[in-house]
């Protein structure tokens, strides 16, 4: 793990805004403006050599202004080494694409766009990746509700399939999985022992 | 006869063709016979499984993981338990180890005899799937033995796996490994030396190595190019260290290549599964710290605490320390990857699913251009494409 925080701090410098190790996994994150001159030097570094993008994907964070990080899962099959470089953004600011760096980035980076709405810049074919045609909104995003917004139902009428609004024939539930013993300091019923404590 | 102009064609293929392996939709842009452009589209099996994991807690999320890949179930759920196991730094016991390389390696050759056999039959020959598809259901039924669920089984958790395997499974799978050579020999001298499959796979989407790694190929894909790559020899997990098998490599990176390569895997994965039944050590086969996997039912019937621990792993689940994780293994596919995300809550923050399918799929253009309209067919059945796991 030493030797690969080594070569890469040796390969990046000062670029490496942060650094963490968790799980024995290394991760960096790096500045958008500089991204893809670093992602390069990761590959061609003779002693990183991060040949293989396996996945690029995001985190979205709606509580932080620059609300994305996006992810990039790298692998060097010559140095045996994994690597996660972290690079955050907003829903307005494209990233550079990677494309010219691993042809792979391709889809991942549509499938990103698609499912979270982050911008790539250079992108030879932008289109949505997984969703239907003519799909609006970015699902794996905190704001998009686990139902969506639209469904589709054969109409023997029109002969066609027809989009339509989300109906729910049961109210949505969602389960609050967490203890009621903690965080609670006094038991329902029982608010007055808690004013006199205090 | 004068010469006529063929004007230059766009043909849809799929998503309702049997060669096209599910529901892929290709819009392909022809010169004659000739593929000038192949633009594969996908997400129509696209369920959103990414989402729903983020709204179950972490037991809730594993059944998802057989319904990826639906042709290699448990290598899946390997993926994950392995990722949640990580997170939570625990292990599992030796005996659950070696279960879990058991039917990693059945996987595999369920997962190569489905390819293997479609493969062949989408180049011209009918009887070999037939025959494959007999191998299958002897192992599907080892998979419900052990789970009882043919496809679906949800068999290893956080922690090891569910249950201990029942009485006499061993020796039946032995005897299946007894058997199992001749039938792949059978299948080999109707395909791997016939004239037709050879004119119809040798120099057919051809890989380099070079460019086999920077598209983001993995598992046979990438071996069938020349690249011992294999995360069971080079990042091993669980007990495939103590293990003695070989990486099989192809030589020139084409159809023909990969589908001797899978048939190579399959005779290593038996070598695989005969050292597991000899050295399977007796003992636990699910961690035994119970604030993160579930006490026995017995238990339950006399200890309070057991009980406890039941009633809370199933209403609220586990509580996983915040943190984040990639765990993979390597799937029949390929690599296959979980990234999860946790915010110390009892459900996945995020959870991203790299399926090795996605990227040898993203290469179709790529590798098919130049060729033939009926070489898309063999090039996609070389690469092994489930759609579950693609559009997740």
């Amino acid at each position: 793990m030493e030797e690969l925080l080594e070569a890469v701090a040796g390969a990046l410098g000062d670029r490496i805004l942060e650094s963490a190790v968790h799980a024995e996994q290394l991760t960096i994150r790096l500045s958008r403006e500089t991204l893809s001159e670093d992602l390069t030097t990761l590959r061609n570094d003779s002693s990183c050599r991060f040949a293989m993008l396996l996945d690029i994907t995001a985190i979205d964070l709606p509580q932080r202004p620059e609300r994305f990080d996006v992810v990039y899962i790298l692998l060097s099959p010559h140095m045996n080494q994994r690597l996660r470089v972290k690079v955050a953004t907003d829903e307005f600011t494209p990233i550079e694409s990677a494309n010219s760096i691993w042809p792979s980035a391709n889809w991942y980076e549509r499938e990103t766009w698609d499912m979270y709405g982050i911008m790539f810049s250079g992108h030879p074919d932008f289109r949505r990746i997984l969703t239907d045609y003519g799909f609006s909104g970015h699902p794996l995003r905190k704001d998009f509700p686990l139902t969506g917004y639209s469904e589709v139902r054969y109409s023997e009428e029109q002969k066609r399939v027809v989009y339509e609004p989300v109906s729910l024939t049961q109210e949505f539930r969602s389960f609050d999985y967490s203890s009621p013993w903690e965080g609670v300091s006094a038991l329902p019923g029982d608010e007055k022992a808690e004013e006199e404590a205090a | 006869m004068a010469e006529v102009q063929i004007k230059p064609l766009t043909l849809n293929f799929g998503p309702q063709h049997p060669a096209a392996h599910g529901v892929l939709r290709m819009v392909l842009e022809m010169d004659g016979e000739i593929v000038e452009r192949a633009d594969p589209h996908v997400g129509l099996l696209h369920r959103g499984t990414e989402k729903l994991i983020e709204h179950k807690t972490y037991l809730q999320a594993l059944p998802y993981f057989d319904r990826l890949d639906y042709v290699s179930p448990m290598c899946q759920e390997h993926g994950f338990a392995l990722a949640v196991e990580k997170l939570l730094g625990i292990e599992a016991p030796t005996r659950g180890q070696y279960i879990r390389v058991l039917f990693s390696e059945i996987t595999r050759i369920l997962n190569h005899l489905l390819n293997t056999g479609a493969f062949i039959m989408d180049v011209g020959a009918t009887t070999p799937m037939l025959w494959t598809f007999e191998q299958r259901d002897k192992l599907l039924e080892f998979y419900e033995r052990v789970s009882g669920a043919r496809f679906h089984a949800a068999y290893f958790r956080p922690g090891g796996v569910h249950q201990d395997m029942p009485k006499g499974l061993d020796s039946d799978i032995a005897a299946f490994c007894d058997q199992f050579e001749a039938a792949i020999g059978d299948i080999e001298t109707l395909a791997t030396n016939n004239r037709i499959f050879r004119q119809r796979t040798v120099d057919i989407g051809v890989v380099s190595a070079e460019q086999a790694m920077a598209l983001g190929f993995t598992g046979p894909m990438l071996r069938g190019s020349n690249v011992a790559w294999d995360l069971r020899k080079s990042q091993p997990y669980e007990v495939y260290d103590e293990l003695d098998f070989d990486v099989v490599v192809g030589r020139n990176g084409d159809c023909f290549d990969r589908y001797v390569l899978r048939i190579e895997e399959m005779k290593q994965s038996v070598k695989i599964i005969r050292q597991c039944l000899d050295m399977m050590p007796g003992g636990e086969v699910l961690n035994e710290d119970h604030k993160f996997t579930p006490p026995r039912r017995s238990d339950m019937k006399q200890s309070m605490e057991s009980l406890i621990h039941h009633f809370k792993l199933y209403t609220e689940g586990v509580k996983v320390p915040e943190g984040e994780v990639y765990a993979s293994v390597e799937a029949p596919k390929g690599e296959f990857g979980v990234f999860l995300v946790s915010d110390g809550s009892s459900k996945p923050y995020k959870c991203k699913i790299r399926a090795p399918g996605f990227a040898h799929l993203a290469a179709m253009d790529e590798l098919s251009k130049g060729h033939q309209l009926a070489d898309t067919v063999a090039i996609l059945g070389s690469m092994d494409i489930v759609f579950g796991e693609v559009d997740r």
